[in-house]
């Protein structure tokens, strides 16, 4: 786990903005503030394509949630 | 729909294929006990409510919590969730290794990948996280009755956690309350956090908030709460009528949160939010002493600390309210903050006050409490004086 950190490299000047930016932040680093961005990223796009219920279980909360009276 | 904290609701429930394989391991595996809480947290971290959360907090993930009040990453977060140690044998046993995680009924509940054995300094703790080391507040002695090394990493369950069978109706997960938000059309929802009865002052914040938003989540906390806190079924009787007498059924849900609560003030009201967040509402009510107990905090500090992370660290608005009661020259509910009155014409009554009355057998004034939830706390003290021992 501790060697599994690759290093990229990127412009000089996104790289100070980027310490511009981070100043009054709770992040430590630029890398942390860059590590953080691009999780998000990611498991935005990882979001789109998963499915949270399969038919069954969708049909069996929107019957409990019938129960409870919240949906007609 | 707010997205989750960290942009993605975590998932630690183990599929078909991948819970078939646990089961077969589990028994041989060393087990690691949890207690109620921990038993808690683990649900609720599989569940997504602890979103980014995947299983028990390693060393760094605490340190960070304490110090900086966020996450190594970043992520806001001001509650260590933490899973103690209690078998001493495996305090010498290495990382990484996984174990069976253990509830106190003995039942397997899933399997933690062990990354971290950390020990930790439960002073420092409470003085970081709940602001006080005083032995009589409720999560310092929560503190001092577990052991003070911790285990972290990821967990993955086999079994839901059901804290208590009596309420699993009104049990509802993140991914559901979304689905539910989103069938009712609620691009904005806010949550109503609570460990009491909701009386009219509580009523009075909620509809005040309801006015700008689509919908309203009053999502109370039913999982270990202090031996003097109103029990669980009685307050979701009194949940229950409000909602059935007092508002509109189209604009409310009512789902448990089965989490134990810390009483840390403060550090708990920014937890109280992500977590909320994470059930996809947009908004959350901060009252006076959010999350307090006795006089550990100030009566606006649950309020103050959201002031200390910038608007889109949190994502989920706080809609913070100042002491509302019945006012009979208003001849309604207002607050500080709407009422041209002076105090003599503001009817309110301490929590201890409250109880006192109930005690005595005395009826509760219709300007603090509606008729239907007194007679429910009225039967139930009633009842509690003929039974001492509950």
């Amino acid at each position: 786990m501790k060697n599994d950190k690759v290093t990229i490299k990127i412009p000089r000047p996104l790289y100070l903005k980027i310490q511009q930016l981070i100043g009054e932040s709770g992040f430590d680093s630029a890398t942390d503030f860059i590590v953080y961005v691009l999780r998000d990223v990611l498991s935005e796009k990882g979001s789109e394509n998963r499915e949270e219920f399969t038919a069954d279980e969708l049909k069996s909360l929107k019957q409990k949630l019938r129960n409870l009276g919240y949906l007609d | 729909m707010i997205r989750p904290h960290g942009g993605r609701l975590v998932n630690r429930y183990a599929d078909e294929s991948e819970r078939q394989a646990i089961l077969e391991e589990i028994k041989a595996l060393p087990a690691l006990d949890l207690n109620r809480r921990e038993t808690s947290d683990a649900g609720l971290i599989a569940n997504g409510a602890m979103s980014p959360l995947e299983g028990f907090m390693t060393r760094d993930d605490y340190e960070n919590v304490l110090e900086r009040r966020r996450l190594p990453l970043g992520l806001a977060w001001t509650i260590p969730i933490t899973l103690s140690l209690k078998n001493a044998a495996l305090a010498t046993k290495r990382p990484p290794f996984k174990a069976a995680l253990r509830t106190d009924d003995g039942e397997l509940i899933g399997v933690i990948d062990v990354d971290d054995i950390y020990t930790v300094d439960h002073t420092r703790e409470a003085e970081r996280v709940l602001l006080t080391t005083d032995a009589a507040h409720p999560g310092v002695q929560y503190l001092q009755s577990v052991p003070n090394t911790y285990v972290g990493g990821r967990i993955t369950l086999v079994k839901k956690v059901i804290d208590d069978e009596r309420f699993t109706h009104y049990l509802l997960e993140p991914k559901e309350t979304r689905v539910l938000f989103d069938a009712k059309g609620w691009k904005k929802i806010v949550a109503f956090q609570t460990r009491n009865p909701i009386h009219r002052a509580h009523e009075y914040l909620q509809k005040c908030a309801l006015e700008a938003v689509d919908g309203l989540l009053i999502h109370p906390i039913m999982g270990e709460t202090k031996k003097d806190d109103i029990p669980a079924d009685v307050r979701l009787q009194c949940y229950q009528a409000m909602i059935a007498h007092y508002f509109p059924r189209d604009r409310v849900a009512l789902s448990i949160l089965p989490f134990a609560m810390r009483y840390a003030g403060p550090s708990e009201a920014i937890f109280h939010a992500i977590v909320r967040k994470n059930y996809g509402c947009t908004h959350f009510i901060v009252g006076r002493d959010h999350a307090g107990v006795g006089n550990y905090y100030g009566t606006y500090d649950a309020q103050e600390i959201f002031y200390e992370f910038q608007p889109g660290e949190l994502e989920i608005t706080p809609i913070m309210f100042d002491h509302a009661f019945y006012c009979k020259k208003c001849q309604g509910m207002a607050s500080l903050k709407t009422c041209a009155h002076d105090k003599s014409q503001h009817m309110n009554l301490s929590g201890t006050k409250v109880r006192e009355l109930l005690r005595a057998g005395e009826a509760l004034p219709d300007e603090f409490t509606r008729r239907e939830v007194a007679e429910i706390l009225e039967k139930y003290y009633a009842t509690a004086s003929e039974n001492p021992t509950r």
